[in-house]
């Protein structure tokens, strides 16, 4: 009786907290919902819109600038136009500033867990120090490494302090470039990289016995590197008509030093939570089988952090794609040598009024963003629904 | 004979703890070197630090790049002067521009989350990722639509304007922040409060707000050091009333022959409010710091 009249009860809660509670919470949430639909995917459709027209040229604070619908127009000319090197330029330095900052805040952050992961006296003092950059803003980090980084100062006289000379690197400024290629190159390039992964995927799938899957991965791999290498040699496809030399600019090295100072502490913390996480029974397991402790970080602790490196690439990539605020504090707008799409998209729409050329930067950019972070969403909360 | 006792070492007792002294040893020479290592990465990792304050405290005349790494003699606070001079009221906006957008935005996100996190509703299954995405995007993606709507309204070039972007983008860190905080809160205590007759409001009220402190600090943390440091935003849509501390300090650091007192000095006035932030509450700035990753 008593059971029956709870159940009833709780079931007409239940029905309340579906019925017109229900709507009130959906209501709460609208006004996110809509800020949100209008300023991040509304305006993400204008900046395409605007992308692929004219958007009234040099006019285009007007009020009513007169648009004109030129499809890719804006797309083409950044990547074959003459005039738009720079924005090419841009996009390898970003690369190869994405690339080394990654992996440079990688090997830093588990560097710096792993001495950290032990008993030790004043951990929380090295923990502190070590995140300490990742309160600062990046302007203030830019700022700081300008001064750090001057060619007649800074770090380049720290060796005369013990008696030796001075180096001579300009860090910023330096127009020095290394790995040059030629920009033509690039479509061949592209696509032999992914023959090659397409191949070692295969290989991989065939020793671990899934033929089916390896045919399907190795032979569309062979047949467009073999492409590229029988038909594709010493043909133009890039549509840029003259060849162009980009390369790793070294002016970037004080940036990704800068950065790398920053951020490492944000992989350390990752790393650090990880190590932390690992069940002591595993490694006492692995010692009972006489792991030493070597052995142990190698084939134990190393192997169970990889899901944490996945998210730190994922997370810094993203930053590093991005990248804005400390380059334009450090080496300042204008330094090309340095510069990057992000950069650019700044410089096009607010100094030059190319407002349809900055919108087809930013949704380049959008586009290299989203192939990072969509796939990690997927598979993060996909696997947070089964937990 | 004289052999014996070295064949008496031989009894296992012995042995283990002979290995263990020299495993022992090893293990403190192991530690002196850890300990080594880590405050010669703690001496690098400070160098930027020190040779700011030092900067911050010269007199400009006597700034030059070859004795860049001497301590300052005397030390001038003309450098802190000067800086306080012109960034006062820039810091006035930053602050102003923080405290308001961090308020609003926890407060919105809170409800969100909770909403996310203990009702059942139509599509949320997309709704919960699409607001997420918003966090990661660059924001270069929708700056000139922005921009466009800003200068429509009239908001442009204020604070009102730049409080406004803050909030809306900073949505999707503070609803996900607060959801997977409310997700760990048991359902339960939402069904009795709901048995109890209490609707919608009430349960917030009396069941979720009391137990939010821990989300409001890492959310409030989060949001202050993030909108303080911001400056794309900052740079594209105020003039130069409205500027926050970091147009001011990007813009300083633009002119070749500054006198690098000033911008050092600026540099540690910009910085001081996080990084005390940072020093007294670290814990909560990492929890935060670590839930950009996704997993709460």
């Amino acid at each position: 009786m008593e059971t029956s009249l709870v159940r009833a009860h709780r079931e007409g809660a239940s029905s309340m907290r579906t019925g017109k509670d229900r709507l009130i919470a959906g209501l709460m949430l609208a006004p996110s919902l809509i800020l949100l639909g209008i300023f991040v995917y509304g305006f993400i459709g204008q900046t395409v819109y605007v992308s692929l027209t004219d958007w009234g040229r040099g006019a285009s604070l007007a009020l009513q600038p007169e648009i004109t619908f030129v499809g890719l127009e804006n797309y083409r000319q950044l990547f074959t136009g003459i005039l738009d090197v720079r924005f090419r330029q841009d996009l390898v330095n970003m690369v190869f500033f994405s690339l080394i900052f990654v992996v440079a805040c990688l090997g830093m952050g588990l560097f710096l867990a792993t001495l950290l992961d032990r008993p030790l006296k004043g951990e929380g003092f090295f923990r502190t120090v070590f995140l300490l950059p990742m309160a600062l803003s990046f302007v203030v980090t830019g700022t700081i490494w300008r001064w750090m980084l001057q060619p007649r100062g800074g770090v380049n006289v720290l060796p005369t302090l013990v008696g030796l000379p001075r180096l001579e690197f300009l860090w910023t400024t330096s127009r020095q470039r290394v790995l040059q290629f030629n920009w033509q190159a690039v479509p061949q390039g592209l696509i032999l990289l992914a023959a090659v992964v397409l191949i070692l995927l295969g290989v991989r799938a065939w020793r671990r016995g899934t033929r089916r899957k390896a045919l399907l991965l190795g032979l569309p791999g062979l047949v467009a590197g073999a492409y590229v290498l029988l038909v594709g040699r010493g043909v133009n496809w890039s549509g840029l008509p003259f060849p162009e030399t980009h390369g790793f600019n070294l002016a970037l090295i004080g940036i990704i030093i800068a950065a790398t100072w920053q951020m490492s502490g944000y992989t350390m913390a990752l790393y650090l939570a990880g190590l932390r996480g690992i069940p002591e029974e595993l490694r006492e397991a692995a010692q009972v089988d006489g792991a030493s402790r070597l052995q142990i970080y190698r084939y134990v602790e190393l192997p169970l952090l990889k899901p944490i490196t996945l998210s730190a690439v994922v997370v810094l990539g993203h930053i590093a794609l991005k990248i804005f605020d400390l380059i334009f504090a450090m080496s300042g707008p204008d330094n090309a040598m340095t510069s990057v799409p992000a950069i650019l998209m700044y410089l096009t729409t607010f100094r030059g009024n190319q407002f349809a050329k900055g919108a087809a930067i930013a949704t380049l950019l959008l586009l290299l963003v989203s192939l990072l972070i969509i796939p990690y969403m997927v598979s993060t909360l996909r696997k947070g629904d089964e937990a | 004979m004289a052999d014996q006792p070295a064949v008496a070492t031989g009894t296992p007792a012995h042995d283990l703890q002979l290995s263990r002294q020299k495993a022992a040893g090893r293990a403190r020479w192991g530690r002196v070197a850890v300990y080594g290592v880590l405050i010669l990465l703690v001496i690098i990792y400070l160098t930027p630090v020190y040779l700011t304050v030092v900067t911050s405290l010269k007199d400009p005349a006597h700034i030059r790049l070859p004795t860049a790494w001497e301590p300052p003699r005397p030390i001038s606070w003309e450098g802190y002067a000067t800086a306080w001079r012109d960034f006062a009221p820039k810091l006035r906006n930053s602050f102003i521009l923080a405290v308001t957008a961090t308020a609003l935005s926890a407060i919105m996100g809170s409800m969100n989350g909770y909403v996310l996190a203990k009702w059942r509703l139509p599509g949320e299954r997309y709704i919960f990722p699409l607001i997420v995405f918003g966090m990661f995007i660059p924001y270069q993606s929708i700056l000139i639509p922005l921009f466009q709507f800003l200068r429509s309204v009239n908001l442009y070039g204020g604070l009102p304007g730049l409080i406004l972007v803050h909030v809306v983008y900073g949505l999707p860190i503070t609803t996900l922040l607060f959801r997977n905080f409310y997700a760990e809160l048991p359902d339960e205590m939402v069904q009795a409060a709901s048995i109890d007759g209490a609707g919608f409001f009430g349960i917030y009220r009396w069941v979720i707000l009391p137990l939010s402190a821990p989300a409001f600090t890492v959310v409030i943390i989060w949001q202050f050091t993030q909108i303080w440091n911001e400056f794309l935003f900052a740079v594209t849509l105020t003039q130069p009333a409205a500027q926050p501390i970091t147009v001011a300090l990007a813009n300083l650091a633009g002119g070749e022959a500054v006198r690098w007192n000033m911008p050092m000095a600026g540099s540690v006035l910009a910085a001081l409010p996080t990084v005390l932030v940072y020093i007294l509450l670290g814990r909560y700035f990492i929890r935060g710091m670590l839930a950009g990753s996704l997993k709460g």
